[in-house]
């Protein structure tokens, strides 16, 4: 975040503005991302359970008192580990959206801004990039880069790249015709100070709904890898990895897959509600 | 007499305000258009022309609400209709020519297509439509119908796609077209022909006609009738020679005197001896175009300008004085010829020479909306060259700023506003205060009054004509308007096709133009009319 708040100094002025009338959905929306926030940051402070060593007297409950959320062959707390869990999932899309867009803004301005045969060259290999089917390319990455969960976020982030590179070449180029930008050279400004006070934060705009969109995306990428067993190694509590783990007991107990799905549903879903909310404010 | 075409009785409007409430932007509006009457509608942006427009053809915008009054077509009323039976009215009863003909056809259907539409949303058989949009076309003084037919928009000027415009609008026989500015977004010349045309449509089929504009002079040639409106209310109407030789409203004399028009030509005496400040020697400029073949956009053009003077580059879109104007100011770089601003050759200058003789000159572009970065506050925008060039404490920083503020009379409260947050003329006012902070000598405007109303383009105009005055500066001045031309001008270039056909004194090349071309222009300038007239009052 730190990233977005250095390239985009004048937005977070007008951040607060974003948040005036919002409509039920949205404010639903917020309410998720809010609680999978929380806890992510304190997980403790909303359980007593241990997310990874279980009481075998417990296992496989069905949803109840004691565990609310059921637990599982191990007898650990469905709730507690979907909770631990988030940390995973927001830590590692966090890592991810940072990666994308860095990268991604880095080539893309340098395309837009620079032109000719680098502008070529980078456009060519953003459709090398998307060429690749994103899985395939994370798995290879993995492959690479050794198993874990740091791995799994970075495996993700290069495969948004393109997708950063190729919007924020466009918004470059865009801004680049425009007036304002000739206005700003024929004033007498230099090439690197009119891409930082014109170019950057006018192309950056859009970009930063794209990147929210992103954030959801990445999640659902980190669960998947977690779930072929790319991800973090069990007993990790990750929500992909617990839909895997449960899936052998799909038919007896089906809180242990029910559950985690839905919460990366709802998270999913509430980062892209946010992100078109975004995206509609700032165009 | 029979029933009037259009009855319009206390119309009021309203739209709903981002607070919830409900602004009233029309108030008691009332005018009638008999049989083969025109009826121009006048007044600067937000007076509630096209919002009038638009209520009779029941196109108003979302939010609107018609909130009392009647709008009766041929008798009927039309207020309370649904959009089934409106359905039924437009094209055939009344029609629409729209504002933008650049925007207003489908880019991927064929023209043949899109005025047959028109056909058959209103039952003429398939078999007969090819016909009759030949017909129509042919009608509207386009060439070569047949082949027109089966064109896509992008293949058409602005002017050809306007006249479809015309012939979907006419395609019915309306008994009202309602014209919307039909003419603002093309040339001078091209503007008078296709006045010309729906004049000439209206006299054969007697159709009347509600113009919209904001062009006195336009309303002057045009109409029988007059309608000057601000802020939703109408501030008079009447017969246009009454209205022109003696206007009743305090607004209406204003209009009169700022439309440029109907200024009389600048007569101040050139000085003469004068050390020189822009000398623009044989210029030429090429593109090459697909297939390596070379354009020539500019050919030998050659003027020079004393200091404190303003010299004006005139012509229709692609004659070339935007390619010149970029290359004169170092956005382009020009095939051969020689630039020399202040006794300094540029075209051989780069890199870090080129940047430090933009202190020299310096340019305003046309469309205010587009030249100030919207991220920026009107200070930053301000200061920026003063940052590029003359490192130097903020606070003396933000003194200039504030002076070269007050010169352009903007109120200090502006400097933390965003370009969005600001009228045309305010944003024009800044892009001036930027071009002047470096107290360039040279100052490039390129059409910078054009995008502006009357009143606040003639507002800028004396402004700039004070700041010449006060500062000693040099203006070229880049336009298409002759009539703005003879207002602010000392001297005048006149590009045709890339070639100056004609350069001099303005006086003396609107007495005696040399050539034909001028000429041409000359005679589309609107209002020519009714000038002599009033100039003789």
């Amino acid at each position: 975040m730190t990233l977005q708040d250095t390239l985009l100094p004048r937005r977070s002025r007008t951040l607060p503005r974003l948040h005036v009338a919002i409509r039920p959905g949205l404010a639903l929306a917020v309410a998720v991302l809010a609680v999978v926030t929380l806890w992510a940051m304190l997980p403790s402070a909303f359980t007593s359970f241990n997310p990874v060593a279980g009481l075998p007297a417990d296992k496989l409950q069905a949803p109840g008192a004691a565990h609310w959320l059921g637990s599982d062959e191990l007898g650990r707390d469905v709730l507690a580990r979907l909770i631990f869990g988030a940390r995973q999932s927001l830590a590692g899309a966090v890592v991810a959206v940072a990666v994308g867009l860095s990268v991604g803004s880095l080539l893309g301005v340098l395309a837009g801004s620079v032109g000719g045969w680098v502008e070529q060259a980078i456009l060519r290999l953003i459709d090398v990039l998307l060429s690749i089917p994103a899985l395939l390319l994370s798995l290879a990455l993995i492959v690479i880069l050794g198993f874990g969960t740091v791995q799994v976020a970075v495996a993700v982030g290069v495969t948004a790249v393109a997708g950063f590179a190729r919007l924020i070449w466009a918004e470059v180029v865009t801004v680049r015709r425009s007036d304002y930008v000739e206005a700003a050279f024929g004033s007498g400004g230099r090439f690197f100070a009119v891409l930082w006070r014109h170019v950057l934060p006018n192309a950056l705009t859009s970009v930063l709904a794209y990147a929210a969109i992103q954030f959801g995306w990445a999640i659902l990428q980190i669960s998947t890898l977690g779930f072929l067993g790319y991800g973090a190694p069990p007993p990790t509590p990750e929500w992909g990895l617990m839909i895997a783990e449960g899936r052998n007991y799909m038919t007896t107990s089906w809180w242990l897959t029910l559950f985690p799905g839905l919460v990366v549903i709802a998270t999913v879903l509430a980062t892209n509600a946010v992100g078109h909310a975004l995206t509609r404010r700032l165009q | 007499m029979s029933d009037p075409v259009l009855e319009i009785r206390n119309l009021s409007v309203s739209y709903a305000a981002p607070d919830g409430g409900r602004t009233q932007v029309l108030h008691d509006l009332s005018l009638s258009i008999g049989a083969g009457e025109v009826v121009t509608l006048v007044g600067e942006s937000g007076s509630g022309k096209t919002t009038t427009a638009q209520s009779v053809i029941g196109l108003l915008a979302e939010g609107a609400r018609i909130e009392g009054g009647s709008i009766r077509l041929l008798g009927q009323e039309v207020t309370a209709l649904g959009d089934a039976a409106l359905n039924g009215i437009r094209g055939r009863v009344v029609s629409l020519i729209p504002q933008d003909p650049g925007a207003s056809l489908n880019p991927v259907r064929t023209i043949g297509g899109q005025v047959s539409e028109v056909l058959a949303a209103h039952g003429v058989p398939r078999a007969l439509r090819r016909d009759r949009v030949i017909e129509l076309l042919g009608r509207v003084g386009l060439s070569e119908p047949e082949r027109r037919f089966d064109q896509y928009p992008h293949e058409l000027s602005g002017g050809m796609k306007q006249r479809v415009l015309i012939a979907i609008a006419i395609a019915l026989e309306p008994a009202l077209i309602i014209a919307d500015e039909p003419t603002s977004a093309l040339d001078v010349t091209v503007q008078r022909r296709i006045l010309d045309l729906i004049d000439d449509l209206r006299r054969k089929t007697g159709t009347a006609v509600l113009l919209v504009t904001h062009d006195l002079a336009v309303a002057a040639d045009r109409a029988d009738r007059i309608v000057v409106l601000k802020s939703g209310r109408v501030q008079e109407q009447g017969a246009v020679a009454d209205v022109l030789r003696a206007p009743s409203s305090a607004y209406a004399r204003q209009l009169l005197a700022d439309a440029p028009a109907f200024a009389t030509a600048r007569v101040r005496p050139v000085p003469l001896g004068g050390n020189t400040a822009v000398r623009v020697e044989d210029l030429r400029v090429e593109f090459v175009q697909r297939g390596a073949k070379t354009f020539r956009a500019v050919d030998g053009l050659s003027f020079s300008v004393p200091r404190g003077t303003t010299h004006a580059i005139v012509g229709e879109s692609g004659s070339g004085k935007t390619s010149a104007m970029r290359a004169i100011v170092g956005l382009a770089r020009p095939t051969s010829g020689r630039i020399v601003i202040g006794g300094q050759e540029i075209t051989s200058q780069r890199g870090e020479d080129l940047r430090q003789f933009r202190r020299q000159i310096q340019l305003v572009y046309q469309n205010p909306w587009g030249s100030l970065d919207p991220r920026q506050t009107v200070g930053q925008i301000i200061a920026e060259p003063l940052t590029n060039f003359e490192p130097m404490a903020k606070a003396e920083r933000e003194a200039r700023v504030r002076a070269i503020l007050d010169r352009v009379a903007l109120p200090p409260e502006v400097l933390a506003r965003r370009p969005a947050a600001l009228s045309g003329g305010q944003r024009q006012r800044v892009a001036i205060a930027r071009a002047l902070i470096l107290k360039p000598q040279v100052v490039v405007l390129d059409e910078a009054a054009s995008a502006l109303d009357v009143t606040v383009q003639a507002q800028i105009l004396r402004l700039l004509d004070d700041l010449q005055r006060d500062l000693g500066l040099t203006y070229l001045f880049v336009s298409h308007d002759l009539s703005v031309v003879r207002a602010i001008a000392d001297t005048v270039t006149v590009l045709h096709k890339g070639q100056p056909v004609e350069t001099g004194p303005v006086a003396q090349v609107f007495a005696n133009p040399a050539s034909e071309h001028t000429c041409a222009l000359i005679d589309a300038i609107p209002g020519a009319k009714r000038a002599p007239t009033l100039q003789g009052a």
